[in-house]
C-alpha cells in the first residue's frame, strides 16, 4: 500500500534531445571486476575485531502462547556473552510506516523481529545469543529452556477466513465493515475500490466468464542469506553493516525499535546478494545491535538457508475470483474481482498493489474489486518484485484468454481492443498518462516468436503485465573534484549493479564528459539525506532523477565560476557539451572553460564545486509488458517445459539496454519458477517442510530456454529523460502465460499454481473422459 | 576440541591452517583464512555458491571438510585472475552482463571454467546442464550462457 502519493514534490518534465552517453554500453561498470574477483563485499564478509557469533531461537509451533522463557542456564555457558528475549525490548504501540512497497506496523514489527505473547508461525524468533563461536552459540541456544502452549493453527488463507477458524490476534477487528464487527477474526481488512456500475455492465455483456484461482506462497529466493554486523560504542551509536534495500528505512526502523534516537545509528549498506522486495525488512540487525550492547562487542549474524525460507518474507499465497463480461466484438463490459491474500503472521499483504494492478492493462468503464488481507500462521509475507500483481494477473489474464476463445478473438486483438492508454481512467483514482502498452501488444503481434510453428502437445500463451514506479524521497550530492572527475554519491541502494553505471552515464551526459570521469559511490546514512528504499522500480529512476539535479546545481555553480573569472554576471554564462561558454558574443571574447579547467580555478573563483539534491520525486511513468510463451506438455508426467520464451516491454528509455533486458529475463525467470515449481509446503502441524533449495525448487539453468527480450521506448513523460521503472513488470505476466500456453497445448485450462507435474496431470487426467466424450 | 593442523595449496600459495573437525572447507576458507570471495548460499549443496577445485575436481565447498585438505590443491575465485588481467571467464561474465547481484558469480565463474577445462566446445544445453548445480536468482541465466559460450570460442582460438 505504501504512502498516498502527496502532490509536494519534484517532476522534472521529459526533455527530448540528442544523448551521447546514455542509451549506449558503458565502458565497465562499477561493481562487475570486484564481482568477478571475489572481492565485492558482501554483509557476511564483513568482519570486525573481537567479534562474537549471533545465534536466533526459533519457535518449533506454528501456534503457541508463549508461557516463559529461561535462558539462566543458557548464560552460564562459557563463552556465552548475552542472551536476549521480548524482556530486552520495549513494546510499540500501533504506529505505521513505509516500509518498500508494504505499509509496516511497529506494533507487529517488534514482535516479528521477537516473539512476545505468541509464536505465530514455524520459525518465529523466541530469543538470540551471542557467543565466542557459532558451536558454542548454538549450544547455548538448546540450554534455553522455551515453555509453550499450543494452539490450533490455521496456514491456508480460504481456512483462515472461516468463521471458526483459530484466531491469531485477539485485538483484529475487521476494518473496512460498518458496522465494526464486534467479535476478532483473521480478516485485517476488507478493501473495495469500484468504478461504474458492475451489474449494469454484465448485463450488456454477451459473454461472462467467472473463475476461482489458488496460488501458493513463494519465496524471492536470494541466494544471499541475510547477514549483518552491528557493533554497539561506548559512546552510545550503533553501527550497522548490512544487506538491504533501504539503509535509511533500516536506520529508522532500528532507531525504533530499539528507543534510540536516529542520529545514533549509522546504516552501512554492503553489496546486495538478492532482494526482490525480500530485503526491504529488518529481521537480524535490531537483535545483532541489542545483543552487541549487552556483550560490549561487534556481533555478527548470518540467517542459514533453512532461516530465510522459515522466517523472512515470503510473497502472500491467495484464493481471488474473477468475472469479465464482454460484447460479441470483445469489448469488455464490466470486471469484477475477489482477492483474499494471505498477510502471514502480521496484517500488510500485498493486497493494496495487487488492487491497483488487478485491471489496469484495460480501459473499463465498470469495475468491482473487493479485497482481504488475512493472516494465517506463516512468516510475515514481505514485497516480492511487483507484489501482488503476478497472482492477480493469472487469475484476469486466464480469463482474457477463456473470454477470446469463447468469442473466438485472438488473444492479442482482444487485449487490444481494451487496451488501456492515455487518458484512461483507472479504478482507483488517476487517469494514465502517456504509456506504451499497445505499443508492446502490437510489437507482439509481428514477433517472430509468433511465426515459429508449434508441434504435438505444444501450445502457445500470451499475458500482459503492468506496474506503477514509486516516487518518495531520494538525495544526492555530486562532488567535482579538483582534477574535473565527477563523484556522484547515490541514496538508492543498487540491488543489482546496473544502477551505478546508468547514474554514471546520466551525469555525463549532463556534464558533458565522458563516462570513464564519473565515479558513482553508495552512500551511508551519514553521507546523505533520507533516501527512501530500493523498491517499486524507483531505484533507476527516482535515484537519476536527484542525479541530474545535483548535477545541474553544480552545473550552475562551475557556470558562477566562469562569470566570476571572466567578471560578467552569472545569467550571462551557458553550459554546453561539458565547458562554459558566455551566452552570447555580446558577453565577451571568452575560451569556453572545461570542467578540468573549472576544476582547477575553482578556489580562486568561490571554492569547492558541489550539487546536492533532496527531492522527492512525484513522477508516475507506469511500465507495461507482453510476454509470449511457447510450452510442451508431457502427457505422461504433466511436466511442462518451456520452450521459447519473449518479453516485450516499454522501457520509456533504457539508460543501458543491455542492462534493462537483464533485468527482464531475470524477472521471467523468477516468473516461471512460480509458475511451474515453486510453492511454501506445511505439514499438518503447520511446518514449513520444504526449506531449502532443494525441495524448494528455483529454476536451474537446465529449466529455462534462451529469453528473447524487445524493448519498446515511450518516453515516461514524468522523467528528463524518458526513464521508467523496468524490474517489476517482467515477473507479472509468467503465471498466466504459462497457463494459456498449457491450455493451448492440452485444452485443459489450470487454475491452481504452481504448475507443477502432479498437478498438471491431475488436471488433465480429469478432462480425459469430458474430451473422450466430445 | 582438539584442532586439526592442515597444509594445503591455495591458489598456488603453500598455507596451513587449524581446523575444528566440524568446519566445512568453506567455514575453513571464509573464516579461518578471510577469503570471502567464495560465498554460502545455502551450506546444504544445493546452490553452488560456494564452488571450489579440489585436486582438479569441482566440489562444494560447503560438503567438503576443512581437515580433509591436508596435501590438496584447492583453487578459489581469488586465484582466478592473474594480477590485473582477468580470466576470459571474467572478463566476457561483465561484457555480457552475465551478472548482477553477483553472489552467485564467482561459484558460476568456477563452474564454468571446469566446464571448459573437460569440454572446450560445449553446446548451450550442455552448458546449461552442467551450470544447473549453480543458482542465479537475477539473471535468468540468459547472458551466463552466452558468456560461457563466447568465452569458449575465444579460448578455442576460434
Amino acid at each position: 500500500m505504501g504512502r498516498a502519493p502527496t502532490p509536494w514534490g519534484t517532476m522534472i518534465k521529459y526533455e527530448p534531445k540528442v544523448l551521447n552517453i546514455v542509451g549506449g554500453k558503458p565502458a565497465d561498470r562499477p561493481d562487475a571486476v570486484d564481482k568477478v574477483t571475489g572481492r565485492a563485499r558482501y554483509a557476511a564478509d564483513i568482519n570486525l575485531p573481537g567479534q562474537l557469533v549471533g545465534k536466533v531461537l526459533r519457535s518449533p509451533h506454528a501456534h503457541a502462547n508463549l508461557i516463559s522463557i529461561d535462558t539462566s542456564e543458557s548464560l552460564k555457558l562459557p563463552g556465552v556473552k548475552a542472551v536476549i528475549t521480548r524482556d530486552d525490548f520495549d513494546d510499540l504501540e500501533n504506529e505505521y510506516a513505509a516500509s518498500g512497497e508494504l505499509t509496516i506496523n511497529f506494533k507487529d514489527v517488534t514482535r516479528n523481529m521477537i516473539a512476545r505473547e505468541k509464536v505465530l508461525y514455524d520459525g518465529h524468533p523466541v530469543a538470540a545469543v551471542a557467543a565466542t563461536s557459532e558451536a558454542i552459540a548454538k549450544k547455548a541456544l538448546k540450554l534455553i529452556k522455551v515453555e509453550y502452549e499450543v494452539l490450533p493453527h490455521v496456514i491456508n488463507v480460504v481456512d483462515a477466513m472461516k468463521p471458526d477458524a483459530p484466531v491469531l490476534h485477539d485485538h483484529m477487528f475487521t476494518k473496512g465493515i460498518d458496522p465494526a464487527p464486534t467479535k476478532p477474526s483473521n480478516i485485517a481488512l476488507r478493501m473495495t475500490s469500484k468504478l461504474g456500475d458492475v451489474e449494469e455492465g454484465f448485463k450488456k455483456a454477451d459473454v461472462i466468464i467467472e473463475r476461482e484461482y489458488n496460488t501458493a506462497a513463494t519465496h524471492q529466493g536470494y541466494i544471499e542469506p541475510h547477514a549483518s554486523v552491528a557493533n554497539y560504542t561506548d559512546g552510545g551509536t550503533a553501527e550497522v553493516w548490512t544487506g538491504t534495500q533501504g539503509h535509511f528505512v533500516f536506520r529508522a526502523q532500528i532507531a525504533k525499535l530499539l528507543g534510540m534516537d536516529i542520529s545514533k545509528v549509522k546504516v552501512t549498506p554492503c553489496e546486495l546478494g538478492g532482494g526482490f522486495g525480500g530485503k526491504n525488512n529488518v529481521y537480524l540487525e535490531p537483535l545483532a545491535v541489542k545483543l552487541s550492547q549487552i556483550a560490549r562487542r561487534p556481533v555478527k549474524m548470518v540467517m542459514t538457508r533453512d532461516e530465510v525460507f522459515r522466517a523472512s518474507g515470503p510473497t502472500s499465497g491467495t484464493n481471488v475470483k474473477v468475472k469479465m463480461g464482454a460484447t460479441k466484438d470483445g469489448k469488455i463490459t464490466a470486471a469484477y474481482a475477489e482477492m483474499n491474500y494471505q498477510a502471514g503472521a502480521f496484517a500488510g499483504s500485498s493486497l493494496g498493489l495487487a488492487a491497483i494492478t488487478v485491471f489496469t492493462r484495460y480501459d473499463l468503464e465498470n469495475v468491482l474489486v473487493i479485497g482481504h488481507d488475512v493472516v494465517c500462521n506463516r512468516p510475515k509475507v514481505a514485497a516480492y518484485r511487483a507484489p501482488g500483481a503476478p497472482m492477480i494477473a493469472f487469475g484476469v489474464e486466464g480469463v482474457m484468454d477463456e473470454l477470446a476463445e469463447a468469442l473466438k478473438i485472438d488473444p492479442i486483438e482482444i487485449r487490444l481492443r481494451n487496451a488501456a492508454k492515455e487518458g484512461t481512467q483507472t479504478h482507483f483514482g488517476p487517469k494514465l498518462g502517456r504509456i506504451g502498452y499497445i505499443e508492446t501488444l502490437e510489437r507482439a503481434k509481428v514477433s517472430e516468436h509468433m511465426k515459429q510453428p508449434l508441434g504435438p502437445n505444444q501450445g502457445r500463451g500470451i499475458a500482459t503485465g503492468f506496474w506503477f514506479t514509486l516516487g518518495m524521497e531520494t538525495s544526492a550530492t555530486i562532488n567535482i573534484n579538483e582534477d574535473g572527475s565527477a563523484s556522484l554519491i547515490y541514496g538508492t541502494v543498487d540491488v543489482t549493479g546496473g544502477m551505478r553505471a546508468a547514474f554514471s552515464m546520466i551525469v555525463a551526459e549532463e556534464l558533458g564528459i565522458p563516462v570513464e570521469k564519473v565515479r558513482a559511490v553508495p552512500s551511508d546514512t551519514t553521507s546523505l539525506g533520507f533516501n527512501f528504499m530500493t523498491a517499486g522500480s524507483r531505484g533507476t529512476t527516482a535515484g537519476s532523477m536527484a542525479a541530474v539535479t545535483a548535477t545541474r546545481k553544480a552545473i550552475a555553480r562551475m557556470c558562477e565560476i566562469a562569470a566570476r573569472k571572466w567578471e560578467v554576471e552569472p545569467d550571462q554564462v551557458v553550459w554546453e557539451n561539458g565547458h562554459a561558454r558566455p551566452a552570447g558574443a555580446n558577453v565577451g571574447d571568452f575560451e569556453p572553460m572545461s570542467v578540468a579547467q573549472l576544476a582547477k580555478e575553482a578556489s580562486w573563483f568561490g571554492g569547492t564545486i558541489a550539487g546536492h539534491a533532496e527531492i522527492n520525486v512525484v513522477n508516475q511513468g507506469p511500465g507495461f509488458g507482453t510476454h509470449i510463451v511457447d510450452v510442451e506438455v508431457d502427457r505422461q508426467t504433466g511436466a511442462v517445459k518451456v520452450l521459447r520464451y519473449s518479453i516485450i516491454q516499454d522501457a520509456g528509455k533504457a539508460v543501458f539496454p543491455e542492462f534493462v533486458k537483464g533485468q527482464w529475463h531475470g524477472g521471467a525467470v523468477q516468473g516461471i519458477g512460480m509458475a511451474l515449481n515453486e510453492e511454501y509446503i506445511y505439514n499438518d502441524k503447520g511446518q514449513l517442510v520444504n526449506p531449502g533449495f532443494l525441495d524448494y525448487r528455483v529454476p536451474v539453468a537446465s529449466d529455462v530456454p534462451h529469453i528473447n527480450a524487445e524493448i519498446v521506448e515511450v518516453p515516461n513523460p514524468n522523467h528528463p529523460y524518458g526513464v521508467r521503472g523496468v524490474g517489476e513488470v517482467p515477473i507479472i505476466p509468467p503465471i498466466a502465460a504459462i497457463a494459456n500456453a498449457i491450455h493451448d497445448a492440452t485444452g485443459v485450462r489450470m487454475y491452481e499454481q504452481p504448475m507443477s507435474p502432479p498437478r498438471v496431470l491431475a488436471a488433465l487426467d480429469a478432462a480425459a473422459p469430458k474430451m473422450a466424450a466430445e | 576440541m582438539s584442532r586439526y593442523h592442515v597444509n594445503c595449496t591455495i591458489n598456488g600459495d603453500e598455507v596451513d591452517y587449524l581446523c575444528d573437525p566440524t568446519q566445512s572447507l568453506l567455514d575453513v576458507l571464509r573464516d579461518e583464512l578471510e577469503m570471502t570471495g567464495t560465498k554460502e548460499g545455502c551450506a546444504t549443496g544445493d546452490c553452488g555458491a560456494c564452488s571450489v577445485m579440489v585436486d582438479g575436481v569441482l566440489v562444494c565447498s560447503c560438503l567438503a571438510l576443512g581437515a580433509e585438505m591436508n596435501g590438496k590443491t584447492i583453487e578459489t575465485i581469488e586465484g582466478m585472475a592473474k594480477g590485473e588481467e582477468l580470466h576470459p571467464l571474467q572478463r566476457i561474465f561483465i561484457e555480457k552482463i552475465a551478472l548482477q547481484c553477483g553472489i552467485c558469480t564467482p561459484g558460476l565463474l568456477i563452474a564454468s571454467k571446469a566446464l571448459l577445462e573437460r569440454n572446450p566446445d560445449p553446446s548451450e544445453e550442455e552448458i546449461r546442464f552442467w551450470l544447473a548445480g549453480n543458482l542465479c536468482r537475477c539473471t535468468g541465466y540468459n547472458n551466463i550462457v552466452d558468456a560461457v559460450q563466447a568465452a569458449a570460442k575465444e579460448m578455442r582460438g576460434a
